[in-house]
């Protein structure tokens, strides 16, 4: 059986975008401020998806200009993942309970 | 196996981790493991669209060689400098990469826009007004960013404000959504220079929003651009077809207004009035002298004094971070506990640069986070506190704002720490604060100053509890 990409146009594209935005809304909704730079932090890393799309332009491209564009756009791109990536897990690395109070906070 | 349906799968199961690792990064429990998951999806969304070199279009079939190598080269590049860069960073220095590798997310999907819109890939107005909505975005996000970066790495200083400011950052809007609209009316059939010109407006517009903000407000306006560079991500994945970026650029899209919106709250004020008014540009001289004076005391005195609490609340600010005390801190905090007294860190919501990067600083130095507790669940309890300790803290531990309606930051939330029984602020001079207001609270009575460096007022009193020997 043949398969070929489900083109993701008109209805199908807003049902997506409404239920994304959705799922980043409740996300952030209930989130001690003390995550709240580590979370900034971390939905910056997962744009870095956009690095993807870079890396489709750029090996679709069939001009000098598209591939000048298109290096830009991958490295730029990369930088975003990889440092938002860095940033965020160091951050994050720093959250550690207290031992001498073991309960939770809440 | 077929190419196009392991790409799908594979985007299929990054678009998870991303939404389950940022689940798991909102709660402090679960947040370290979080971002290990996403970075997982990462890999392999990035691994998988390498399957398209596989099937790429016959334009491009000539170049493919010299595009792969372009594009391992672009990744190797991009990720070795950030994952450098990132890795280097000083903590207090969070908030200015943030911004950094923000604008060069919104810059990819800048690039992603140009390269359709130049190569006349795009058809039909949907994806056209898409892919122009998106490319301005995503421009604006990365020049707005640079400067965002630059102004708190204190490489631009001061702001650009002059009266028609407003006036001309308007035209500037209403020219580029003219052409965004010829752009489409013309079914994005329009000569080179037109797009050239578009994309440099855009550029130019992201300056000059961001060139009148001062540097107090940066933290709503990385917020806000991190939420752009979200949705023109989202935009761009319409444009390719692409539903991993489709999800997780509108997923941070929301995330991040909704961020933007809590932290402007948390100052009181608007977005619309953190991005368009002149805040701090009058004042000065409408305020009046302070009544009565600054009454400076030893640090080694207030060491003992807080020694001999039985509560003690701390409020930290940037200037601890900045004099890098959060260590020294903690070690005071320790000798505190020790000693059977009761202490607890109040954290002002834009404490910091950004809200939350106080607790990333404490966090740092190794402090537990339930002895930190957020505004609103503390702010009752000073009235109780035998000592309120304010180190490098100004305009978030201001009265003004709770009583003085003339003063620029009246209505700001604040820390009540002018309600305990004994006020002690370490500062290094008698200056003011970030929004250049005078702090009634440090003419208080019942207030001290303990002038000097933070981390060196932090040894002496550390030293001071020490001379007292060990006896509890």
């Amino acid at each position: 059986m043949e398969y070929s990409t489900t083109i993701l146009t008109g209805f199908v594209a807003l049902y997506i975008f409404m239920l994304a935005a959705f799922t980043g809304f409740e996300i952030i909704g209930r989130v001690p401020a003390i995550l709240h730079t580590p979370l900034m932090s971390g939905s910056n890393f997962i744009h870095g998806i956009v690095v993807v799309g870079a890396l489709w332009a750029l090996l679709n491209a069939s001009s000098l200009p598209e591939q000048i564009i298109g290096f830009l756009g991958v490295l730029l791109g990369a930088g975003n993942a990889a440092g938002g990536y860095v940033v965020t897990e160091r951050m994050l690395q720093m959250f550690k309970p207290s031992s001498k109070s073991p309960k939770a906070k809440e | 196996m077929n190419a196009a349906l392991l790409i799908d799968a594979s985007y299929f199961v990054a678009a998870f981790l991303f939404i389950y690792g940022l689940k798991r990064m909102s709660s402090p429990l679960t947040a370290r493991s979080g971002i290990v998951v996403a970075g997982a999806g990462m890999v392999l969304a990035v691994l998988a669209s390498f399957l398209y070199t596989l099937d790429v279009n016959e334009a491009a079939k000539p170049h493919l060689s010299t595009n792969l190598t372009l594009a391992l080269l672009a990744l190797a590049i991009g990720l070795g400098w950030a994952w450098r860069s990132g890795k280097k960073v000083a903590m207090t220095e969070m908030p200015q990469m943030v911004a950094l590798y923000n604008g060069m997310g919104g810059g990819a999907a800048a690039a992603i826009a140009a390269i359709e819109l130049i190569g006349y890939k795009t058809h039909g107005s949907i994806s056209l007004s898409l892919a122009v909505l998106g490319g301005v975005i995503g421009a604006v996000s990365l020049s707005g960013s640079l400067i965002a970066w630059a102004k708190l790495d204190g490489r631009i200083n001061g702001t650009l404000r002059f009266n028609a400011l407003q006036l001309v950052n308007g035209g500037l809007l209403l020219v580029l959504l003219a052409m965004g609209a010829y752009i489409v009316w013309q079914g994005g059939a329009v000569s080179m220079p037109v797009f050239a010109v578009f994309f440099a407006l855009a550029l130019v517009y992201g300056v000059m929003m961001t060139m009148p903000i001062g540097g107090a407000d940066m933290p709503v306006v990385i917020s806000l651009y991190n939420a752009f560079t979200g949705l023109a991500v989202g935009f761009e994945g319409y444009v390719l077809n692409n539903p991993a970026l489709m999800i997780a650029g509108m997923v941070v899209g929301s995330a991040g207004s909704l961020l933007t919106l809590l932290m402007a709250k948390a100052m009181n004020r608007s977005v619309a009035n953190v991005l368009f008014s002149n805040f701090g540009a009058a004042g000065d001289e409408e305020q009046g002298e302070m009544a009565g004076s600054q009454k400076p005391i030893d640090a080694g005195d207030a060491g003992i004094n807080m020694r001999y609490a039985t509560k003690v609340i701390i409020a930290p600010g940037y200037g601890l971070a900045v004099a890098q005390a959060q260590h020294k801190l903690y070690e005071l905090v320790k000798l505190l506990q020790d000693a059977d007294v009761e202490v607890k860190f109040a954290i002002h919501p834009v404490a910091g640069r950004m809200p939350g990067h106080m607790n990333v600083l404490l966090a740092e130095a190794g402090v537990p986070y339930d002895i930190i507790y957020d505004m609103e669940d503390i702010n009752n309890e000073f009235k109780d506190a035998d000592v309120a300790i304010v180190i490098g803290a100004n305009d978030t531990v201001n009265p003004a704002a709770r009583s003085n309606k003339s003063s620029p930051i009246y209505g700001m939330p604040i820390l009540n720490v002018d309600m305990a029984k004994q006020v002690y602020v370490v500062k290094r001079g008698q200056g003011k604060g970030y929004s250049g207001v005078e702090n009634a609270l440090f003419y208080a009575d019942n207030t001290q100053m303990v002038y000097g460096d933070a981390q060196k007022v932090m040894v002496s009193m550390i030293q001071a509890i020490k001379s007292l020997g060990g006896g509890h």
